[in-house]
């Protein structure tokens, strides 16, 4: 087995008296495409939240590509906090596409695309502009480059956030319920734009998710939350065909009845 | 007969005074309003105090006695001012603490997801500021600053009490030489309401143009 590019190692995490993860352990290969389902609050988008360092951590370890995420070494022995400086550094390596898009309302849709190469990485205008449209044209929002976001669709925004987050060529995408904010007629475009991306390349995914049938074609391995634990993991068809735990069937149960596809 | 086109030349040329205080004081209100009110969000414990303390002061002592300070008290500390300079500086300083509130006010009310979108983008903390979160904030600022901008121009009239000869004291001059007070007072009546009716038009046009787009109208 290849090392691991996303190594978490005993985090947990609360708000308040809440809490959210509790001693959570996991790891994630390279190009490894993962779905996290579960239970609203059960703490999977807080995981990619705080992958992102978007949350703190109250405790644990996080590894990526065997850096530490949150911590720096010092003197040799043993780890400090990381300052603004690490943190930057290791976002490089990570992107992350929201459930509400968050494009920047003042900006053009490629400028949305260009801003942060050209600010983080200073690429050229015209080279950003070109890769700007590479990306586009994949997610097939280039005939709207010039557009501004407030004219665009749920889904035609979602796919230029996706865009966004690929400019800077991270090694890790994470999707945080990227359809859950689009009228169904919209879900399967966004959808397609994510079922190419997983076969052209071979960025690590993780995806929190409620379309089980997306997450059933789409990931590797799905790992099924439940009150800040990973109470079942496995290929889909054991977790969905299959599932052993009895909060992973309730759970099953309770989505098909809603009206989803499994 | 009193001849009046003498005495209005002299109204105009406080006028012009006038229109100097207002847009210096204005500039230094902008500079003030920035610093002060992005300071108040700062990560700083130091920077947040000293933009609160400056807010407060400012906000709480009458502009009467700031212009006296700067002009009768301050060159006793050894700074020397013209009345220009001890007016503008008092204008500038009292009315950029009211800006600072509406900056602060309006970069606070830009959403968090804004702020997380750049984290996810790896924006610096000065790069959201300056590339996201400002540009998007400077429109909800634009009313409010509207009305500093009147009421600073408002406020250029007791520079009078400084003896700098803005429209308000010359108007005073051209009622003491004449005699006549309806016709200064109404002369300069019309023109401070023209020169806010002026800075009321630029900032419609200056938010229109900045809007432009934002509402999903083609651009």
């Amino acid at each position: 087995m290849t090392a691991a590019i996303i190594k978490i190692d005993k985090i947990s995490k609360s708000f308040g008296v809440l809490k959210v993860l509790d001693d959570l352990s996991m790891q994630v290969r390279p190009g490894e495409k993962l779905a996290l389902i579960g239970p609203s609050g059960s703490g999977k988008t807080t995981i990619l939240r705080i992958l992102m360092t978007l949350e703190q951590i109250d405790g644990g370890h996080i590894e990526i590509e065997g850096e530490q995420l949150y911590h720096m070494p010092k003197n040799r022995s043993g780890l400090v906090p990381a300052d603004e400086r690490h943190l930057a550094k290791m976002r490089q390596k990570i992107g992350m596409v929201f459930q509400l898009f968050n494009l920047f309302p003042h900006k053009s849709v490629i400028d949305n695309v260009t801003l942060a190469p050209r600010l983080t990485k200073h690429v050229s205008r015209p080279d950003a502009e070109k890769r700007a449209m590479e990306l586009l044209d994949m997610v097939g929002m280039a005939d709207k480059a010039k557009n501004m976001p407030a004219q665009l669709s749920g889904g035609q925004k979602q796919r230029v956030a996706i865009a966004r987050a690929l400019a800077l060529s991270p090694k890790i995408m994470l999707f945080d319920e990227v359809t859950s904010a689009l009228d169904p007629e919209l879900v399967e475009e966004v959808l397609n734009v994510m079922r190419k991306l997983a076969a052209e390349t071979d960025t690590t995914m993780l995806l929190v998710t409620h379309e089980m049938g997306f997450a059933r074609d789409f990931a590797d391995r799905v790992l099924f939350f439940d009150r800040g634990k990973i109470v079942e993991e496995g290929t889909p068809t054991e977790i969905f065909s299959n599932p052993k735990q009895e909060r992973t069937q309730a759970f099953l149960k309770k989505i098909i009845a809603a009206g989803h596809r499994v | 007969m009193i001849d009046w086109s003498g005495y209005l030349g002299l109204i105009l040329q406080g006028a012009l005074v006038t229109v100097q205080l207002t847009v210096m004081g204005c500039a230094l209100a902008l500079v003030m309003a920035f610093l002060a009110g992005l300071g108040r969000l700062s990560h700083y414990a130091a920077v947040r105090w000293l933009a609160t303390a400056y807010i407060e002061f400012f906000r709480g002592t009458s502009i009467f006695v700031q212009l006296f300070w700067a002009y009768f008290v301050l060159p006793l500390l050894g700074f020397d001012l013209t009345s220009m300079q001890a007016g503008v500086l008092a204008l500038g300083l009292n009315v950029g603490a009211y800006g600072a509130e509406a900056v602060r006010g309006a970069v606070q009310s830009i959403g968090r997801e804004q702020f997380e979108a750049c984290v996810a983008v790896n924006l610096s903390r000065y790069q959201t500021m300056r590339h996201v979160i400002l540009p998007q904030a400077v429109i909800l600022m634009l009313p409010t600053f509207g009305n500093n901008a009147i009421e600073l121009l408002k406020a250029t009239a007791i520079v009078s009490l400084i003896s700098l000869s803005d429209m308000t004291f010359q108007a005073q001059v051209v009622r003491a030489q004449t005699g006549n007070t309806l016709i200064p007072f109404a002369t300069i009546l019309v023109l401070y309401f023209a020169m806010a009716m002026t800075i009321s038009a630029g900032m419609r046009w200056l938010e229109r143009r900045l809007t432009r787009g934002l509402d999903g109208v083609r651009s």
